[in-house]
């Protein structure tokens, strides 16, 4: 009997702990809400209370409202960039991983690696050349880069190591024979591409679009040094730059204003969240 | 090579050319720029002139540059072993079957999906030294033992420790990839182990630790490439204050780049940055040797 005793109070412990842990994770996020709904008044209130006596909806108006953030403009910007860089980086990653899984040739290995290592780069010793690539760019073709959204997203039409990864692991999954016969009924390696494999990879295609779509949701280095304009902003650099004049934005605007930032990563988590959770997971599986 | 290799190589180079072109363009072309901005004087407006190991030079006698990495390295020595030990300590517990595990394990991962940005209004917030939650909390148990609240992110010695603590918050993907490889652990050695009397904490060091020590080098790499890189919490929460207490390498360098448009002196720390995160990784790699089991597969 004492091994169940012992079983039952470790179980307990377990319990205990991560009801504990689980609080600790959501109570900055309930206080944000919680804030995000009081009057200018309840906010300095002592003690605080969780519950706002009634609820002030009208932080949300103003916070969305307020002369210098433009909420509905950087919201379309956030959701162009993303849009753009989901479609880039799903499409020419799944081109390249199929390069990497289904194709021998000589050299690949070598490639394969270097690829990888690539992740390893930090993006602030790219920034100082990136900069002055598009800077050069902008003078020497008819396109402007500097002050628009395109160095944002470009650079994701050309594959990302962390998504081709990622794709290539799940092509190599896929038995051989498949592309076989396609190939032996006379389909081009483009079309065993196109029409067998993008098929069957939907899974993993949607992973790679999520993370995509989370990562631009919340980039910030790169918004910040390549927009110019508020209008051009995205949510990320908007909310910085409301907050940084937090002497005029009072506490509770500013949490409505982050609410609204991360409710639809949330709505979009809760969604796809198997999806999601495999995703991360296979990450660290590369041993 | 025969025909049919040569076909196959131009038929795998069509496929990776998005990447190569990628490559080329957007990584291979900046490192060597950045390389050659490094030893040159560059104001974006002028073309660079070159200046030799000038910038390096500088840098040594660059009281801020050393202040920027002690800062980046205290906070790694502190954010680095904590942010692992509890995310593995999180996965561990989110793996034993209890009821309501799916409930939890979502509860826990929620705060790694929160933008940075409102993170760190979040945490400025939490952090407020007279309204934040967290003082509200602390302050009348304080007051029992007539001390005052900690003054978190409006002191030089509190704001790193400050930050350190906020990162734990978001550590949901480092403990979702732990928790995958708990997983793959094989029931039979924890059943095994049980047979041979090894209670729980003896298996935990005996079995989970060493079966799961790919993993733990996986995150210990992704952490070690990551805090290198600290920029936005700072950014966003302290503006690098007080007295530069929290101002991180990445943020000197940015300030570098694109506040004093000295391009060719923060190419130089760039490029110290490159070699900091190869040698700390290289370290990491070396040292795998020795406490890091792969298993045949």
């Amino acid at each position: 009997m004492k091994n169940g005793r012992e079983k039952f109070w470790t179980s307990v412990a377990t319990y205990a702990a991560l009801v504990v842990i689980c609080a600790l994770a959501m109570i900055p996020l309930l206080w944000m809400v919680s804030t995000s709904l009081k009057s200018d008044a309840q906010i300095v209130e002592s003690p605080p209370r969780w519950m706002p006596e009634k609820f002030a909806w009208s932080n949300y108006r103003l916070a969305i409202s307020s002369e210098w953030a433009h909420f509905p403009l950087w919201t379309r910007n956030t959701l162009i960039i993303a849009t753009l860089a989901v479609i880039g980086t799903t499409f020419s990653s799944a081109i390249v991983a199929y390069g990497f899984a289904k194709i021998r040739f000589r050299g690949r290995g070598l490639l394969f690696t270097l690829m990888l290592s690539t992740m390893m780069i930090p993006f602030p010793v790219l920034m100082v050349p990136l900069f002055s690539i598009f800077v050069w760019l902008g003078d020497h073709t008819p396109i402007q880069w500097l002050g628009t959204a395109r160095p944002l997203w470009a650079p994701s039409w050309f594959g990302s190591a962390f998504s081709i990864f990622l794709l290539r692991q799940f092509f190599t999954t896929i038995p051989d024979e498949l592309s076989e016969a396609a190939r032996i009924d006379g389909c081009s390696e483009w079309g065993i591409f196109w029409r067998i494999m993008l098929p069957l990879s939907r899974p993993a295609l949607s992973v790679v679009a999520l993370f995509t779509f989370m990562w631009a949701w919340r980039d910030f280095l790169g918004p910040l040094i390549f927009l110019q304009r508020p209008t051009q902003y995205t949510l990320a650099l908007g909310l910085q730059t409301l907050q940084s004049q937090h002497g005029s934005t009072p506490w509770n605007q500013l949490m409505a204003a982050s609410v609204l930032v991360i409710l639809p990563v949330l709505v979009l988590f809760f969604i796809a969240q198997k999806t999601f959770i495999e995703g991360i997971a296979t990450t660290g599986m590369k041993g | 090579m025969t025909r049919g290799e040569i076909r196959s190589l131009l038929k795998g180079l069509a496929f990776l050319s998005p990447w190569l072109i990628g490559f080329a363009v957007f990584m291979f072309l900046p490192i060597v720029l950045s390389m050659y901005y490094s030893l040159c004087d560059y104001n974006l407006l002028q073309s660079p002139a070159f200046i030799g190991a000038e910038n390096y030079r500088s840098l040594i006698h660059d009281g801020i540059f050393w202040k920027s990495l002690r800062v980046t390295l205290l906070y790694a020595a502190i954010s680095l072993p904590v942010g692992l030990v509890v995310s593995l300590g999180v996965a561990v517990l989110l793996n034993a079957s209890v009821r309501g595990q799916s409930v939890f394990r979502t509860i826990i991962f929620v705060p790694s999906l929160v933008p940075t940005i409102a993170a760190a209004v979040l945490w400025k917030w939490m952090f407020n030294q007279r309204l934040g939650l967290i003082n509200r909390a602390l302050g009348p148990l304080l007051e029992l033992l007539h001390k005052s609240p900690p003054p978190w992110l409006d002191q030089s010695a509190w704001v790193i420790p400050s930050l350190a603590l906020m990162s734990i918050w978001s550590v949901g993907n480092t403990v979702i990839i732990y928790l995958a490889g708990l997983q793959d652990v094989p029931r039979e050695l924890y059943e095994a182990a049980e047979l041979d009397g090894a209670g729980k904490r003896r298996q935990l060091w005996h079995v989970t630790i060493p079966m799961i020590s790919p993993v733990i080098f996986f995150n210990l790499v992704m952490a070690i490439i990551g805090i290198l890189q600290v920029f936005d919490t700072p950014f966003m929460m302290t503006r690098g204050g007080p007295n530069r207490a929290s101002y991180f390498y990445t943020y000197y360098l940015y300030d570098n780049a694109f506040t004093y448009l000295k391009m060719g002196y923060a190419s130089a720390m760039a490029w110290i940055q490159l070699l900091l995160v190869l040698g700390l990784t290289g370290m990491a790699f070396w040292s795998s040797k020795r406490w890091v089991h792969y298993q045949g597969k």
